[in-house]
């Protein structure tokens, strides 16, 4: 090869390394920009995470809050309407328990209204007496019992009825003597205040009630043992007592005075049958 | 609508008037009285009950007879007896139960014990 062709290999040599180092050089200069964009770009990107956290956390306050608030409403709503709910159990309670007090209420009138009615159905004294044993008997669920009227001759009580004990079990008892004559006396009911107590049954009896009409003791109605299932009294029995007290008495009262205006209508018949001369008709 | 016809057998005329009061608060409720077994058996023949009510202690034929007849007759087997007595002791309500009552409510009378046994055994919700 000649020196020509060198220096011409030469110098191409030296164009291409030139060129290539341009070409180096802009690949040098991209590469920082593109390094500078890269470390632009992950800043950005830092900023934007950031931002994009604050956000997030702006947007979870919010909605927790709204949720909060909505929970307490609810909460609200839940206490009053337990409230409510335990206001109108309570009256349904009220409700229940007086319709069960008003049932038992008309029950015990009925009772008494049929007690009554019954003691007034007739004018017979045996037949008053029976009604009068069997109220004390199905209404009050007395086993030992007596009726004890007063006799105003002897002015003393004398058994009209009984049961569970012989009427000639009982003998009279003068106004104002034991337990029995001092409730005819003083026109007060006697209640013994221990049922179980061991007692003399006769002469100690669990309740005395007066009869009376207005402020005179006809008779006293003597309890002396329950039956085995009665183990007390209540306040229905209390106010069997009370209308036993007025209704008997009147009743017993009412019927003896028929008694005694048929007696008389009888002996006046008679007397005009023998002034008139006209015998009574067969 | 159900209708309900009863009969009571008591020999207290009053005890009766009790249970055929309270009964008669049943809507379409009718009563009939029998005052002893005697009585209850005349009342029976001839006539379908829907529930029978029913004293121990009553002269002619007592409440457990009459209980033992109606439960040995096929015609009466079926019917609910319910015993209103003052017989308190676990032994009768037992003799009773045996002989086929069906419920045993003791004297004094309790209207609100009797409607209820009685409503229950007729399935009546008033």
């Amino acid at each position: 090869m000649s020196s020509e062709e060198k220096d011409i290999k030469e110098a191409d040599l030296f164009k291409k390394v030139e060129e290539f180092l341009q070409v180096f050089k802009k690949g040098e200069e991209f590469t920082h920009e593109l390094l500078k964009e890269n470390e632009r770009l992950r800043f950005k990107i830092v900023r934007l995470e950031e931002d994009l956290r604050n956000n997030r956390k702006q947007g979870d306050n919010s909605q927790v809050k709204l949720l909060k608030d909505a929970i307490a409403q609810l909460e609200e709503e839940r206490n009053y309407l337990t409230n409510k709910f335990k206001v109108v159990e309570s009256e349904n309670k009220d409700f229940a328990a007086r319709y069960v007090e008003v049932e038992e209420e008309n029950n015990n009138l009925a009772n008494l209204y049929v007690a009554s009615y019954q003691l007034h159905s007739t004018l017979d004294i045996h037949e008053v007496l029976t009604i009068v044993v069997e109220i004390i008997i199905n209404l009050i669920g007395a086993e030992k019992f007596s009726l004890m009227l007063l006799d105003e001759d002897i002015n003393e009580l004398v058994a009209a009825a009984s049961e569970g004990i012989d009427k000639s079990d009982l003998a009279n008892i003068k106004i104002g003597e034991g337990i029995i004559g001092d409730v005819a006396k003083t026109g007060e009911s006697y209640f013994e205040k221990d049922l179980e107590k061991k007692r003399d049954e006769l002469n100690e009896p669990l309740v005395c009630i007066p009869l009376m009409i207005k402020e005179h003791v006809i008779g006293v109605l003597v309890i002396y043992s329950l039956l085995i299932q009665k183990k007390g009294f209540n306040r229905v029995d209390y106010e069997l007592f009370s209308m036993l007290a007025g209704h008997a008495a009147t009743a017993i009262f009412s019927s003896r005075l028929y008694a005694q205006s048929e007696r008389k209508l009888s002996t006046i018949q008679g007397f005009i049958e023998l002034l008139s001369g006209k015998p009574k008709p067969k | 609508m159900s209708s309900y016809n009863f009969l009571v057998v008591d020999d207290s005329p009053t005890m009766r008037q009790l249970i055929t009061f309270a009964l008669k608060r049943i809507h379409n409720s009718q009563v009939t009285e029998a005052s002893d077994g005697v009585d209850a058996l005349k009342k029976l023949s001839g006539n379908k009950f829907s529930l029978i009510l029913l004293d121990i202690n009553m002269p002619l034929m007592d409440g457990l007879k009459l209980l033992s007849i109606m439960r040995g007759n096929p015609s009466y087997n079926d019917v609910p007896i319910v015993i209103i007595t003052t017989e308190g002791a676990d032994v009768d309500r037992e003799k009773a139960m045996q002989l086929g009552a069906n419920a045993y409510i003791t004297k004094p009378i309790q209207t609100n014990e009797l409607l209820k046994v009685v409503k229950e055994f007729l399935k009546i919700n008033e």
